[in-house]
């Protein structure tokens, strides 16, 4: 069973979104996705002040099986990156949500709006499982 | 022998297993405009007799001439122990392997050609090899976009002094993907890039400087102040260079204070000899921190689960059956035959080998401008030192010189104006350690005469 913490919003292309209390928003890849990927051995993050899109393309992760994008789920500008992950990209699969964190972004006002919940995002894997 | 193991039998099966009538419908989603209906200027197939008997009487066309041109390619002695071993079955046969552990001798010699590589560049990390060296050049422009991430502009800045095939051979390669190649003016009385010129690039995103060592011409660009002035300003330094130099000059690993960032070239000079412009191999060496956006494939020496040392494809980072719709590169092989040979060449050679090599065709080169120039009408075109090569200038058209010297078997040198006019009529000449006192002396005087009968004419 994939780990689906209740206090982050999700979304289908299968990144994890929390809210900082600055109001930034952190984001990464979710422990299924870590999963369905197997051991990553190499991440690209952004520079920050990078402006994003809702969608767009913001990190590649390369892990043995394939290379992957990563897609930005709110609209906005990239305020950090997690630089740490260029030496230890092993830290998406041992800590998902923490230590494998990609971005911070501070979103433009009104973005979003169509995250998943996690009982959502749960039913998506379990449909995807199927 | 067959090559395509399925039988018509199990293409059927399968067919049937995934739903669909015929292979031909599997590419039904390309558009039948995108589509070539059969080749044109191709000839029908023909027997390997029929082959060999069309290569050995184009192959006497050539002759045996006495080559004095290099201009990318470059003629030396190549000991008999090279391609009797390179010929050998077992690494004859060898393309890149599929199942590529299976194949450990192979692995093996091509770590040992990356060490190589990487000992005669400086740089931390080879790949194992490339097409040529003019492809290698446009995979490092793409690999330094990849991998300046501090620059959006896709800009490359090319040294005009860069050969001229190279130069069209990366926008070929790379033209395509949106990079913009802004060619860099050299001093026509040096043959060099004019460093003091560049200032009107200041405060302009730019992502990568390519430079060629020696350069077209044979000179020797001042690499240290070039390289420096690149990385003051956040631009990656491609670095274009003959392998056999590399035994004398400065290695781009060591150019300026920080190094170059990518060095490519054309790995030929090393046992490969000339035939026609190929097969050649490109090589290509990098910092460590650039080996994610190299393209092609790196061997490292790894232990196996028993805890045996052996041999395994470490990196194929931007290869398309690892990256699939997302491959950076199109490269997804290496030259086998040929790294096999440059392996065994290296080895054989030594690194004192090798410098005896680049000094004596420094020292031929001498001495042919030397006596070249002792011809009336001809002198040398540029002050200021060379490697193995050297441009010199004739009173009058070269085309019908040359055409003189071919006639006696003496293949002059690489008449510049096709892609230097400004320069006036001149020619490139190259000596190697493959040339005698006695070739100079036959050339030099061959070229005496053709002078005086052109002058007549």
């Amino acid at each position: 069973m994939s780990n689906v913490p209740s206090d982050l919003k999700y979304t289908k292309t299968h990144e994890w979104v929390r809210t900082l209390p600055d109001g930034t928003v952190e984001v990464g890849i979710t422990d299924h996705a870590q999963h369905a990927l197997g051991d990553l051995v190499f991440v690209e993050v952004p520079e920050a002040g990078r402006k994003l899109s809702a969608g767009d393309p913001f990190a590649v992760v390369e892990s043995v099986k394939a290379a992957s994008d990563v897609y930005s789920p709110v609209s906005g500008e990239v305020t950090a990156s997690n630089a740490a992950l260029a030496g230890e990209p092993e830290a998406i699969n041992s800590d998902a949500y923490g230590k494998g964190w990609l971005m911070r972004v501070r979103p433009t006002a009104g973005a979003g709006a169509a995250l998943l919940s996690p009982a959502e995002y749960e039913k998506l894997i379990a449909e995807e499982g199927d | 022998m067959a090559f395509i193991p399925h039988t018509r039998g199990d293409v059927e099966s399968m067919l049937e297993a995934i739903g669909v009538g015929s292979i031909e419908q599997l590419f039904d989603e390309i558009p039948a405009n995108l589509r070539l209906a059969g080749l044109s200027g191709v000839p029908e197939a023909a027997s390997e007799m029929e082959v060999g008997r069309l290569m050995t009487e184009r192959a006497r066309l050539d002759g045996r001439p006495l080559c004095f041109i290099g201009a990318g390619a470059y003629e030396h002695h190549i000991p008999a122990a090279v391609w009797a071993i390179a010929t050998r079955g077992e690494f004859y046969s060898a393309y890149t392997p599929y199942q590529a552990e299976a194949s450990q001798g192979t692995l093996q010699l091509l770590y040992e050609y990356q060490t190589m590589m990487a000992s005669l560049t400086a740089m931390e990390v080879s790949n194992a090899s490339l097409y040529d060296g003019a492809s290698a050049m446009g995979e490092a422009c793409l690999m330094a976009v990849r991998a300046n991430r501090k620059s959006h502009s896709k800009r490359i800045l090319v040294a005009s002094t860069v050969h001229p095939h190279y130069r069209r051979t990366s926008v070929a390669v790379a033209g395509n993907q949106e990079l913009v190649f802004e060619e860099l003016p050299y001093c026509t009385e040096e043959g060099c890039i004019i460093v003091g010129a560049l200032h009107r690039y200041d405060g302009q995103d730019i992502t990568a400087l390519v430079i060629q060592q020696p350069n077209f011409f044979g000179r020797l660009e001042d690499v240290d102040a070039l390289c420096d002035w690149a990385h003051a300003r956040n631009i990656l330094v491609v670095a274009v260079v003959n392998p056999t130099s590399l035994a004398l000059l400065k290695p781009p690993g060591q150019w300026g204070t920080k190094g170059a960032d990518i060095a490519v070239g054309e790995g030929q000079p090393l046992g490969v000899p000339l035939s026609s412009g190929g097969p050649y191999f490109g090589f290509m060496a990098a910092r460590m921190e650039h080996v994610r956006h190299m393209p092609g494939r790196i061997i490292g020496r790894t232990l196996d689960a028993a805890g045996r040392s052996g041999f395994t494809l470490t990196l194929q980072a931007r290869e398309q059956h690892i990256r699939r719709a997302k491959a950076t590169s199109n490269i997804c092989t290496n030259q086998g035959l040929l790294v096999t040979a440059a392996t065994i060449y290296l080895s054989l050679m030594g690194p004192a080998g090798l410098e005896r090599v680049a000094a004596a065709a420094h020292a031929r080169t001498r001495e042919l401008v030397g006596a070249l120039t002792r011809v009336p009408g001809v002198r040398r075109l540029f002050r200021g030192p060379v490697f193995h090569e050297e441009a010199v200038a004739l009173d009058r058209p070269p085309a019908p010189v040359l055409e003189k010297l071919t006639a006696r078997g003496i293949l002059g040198g690489l008449d510049l104006g096709e892609h230097y006019p400004e320069l006036g009529p001149a020619l490139l000449v190259c000596a190697t350690e493959t040339k005698t006192s006695a070739d100079i002396e036959r050339y030099a005087s061959a070229l005496a005469e053709c002078m005086r009968e052109a002058r007549a004419a």
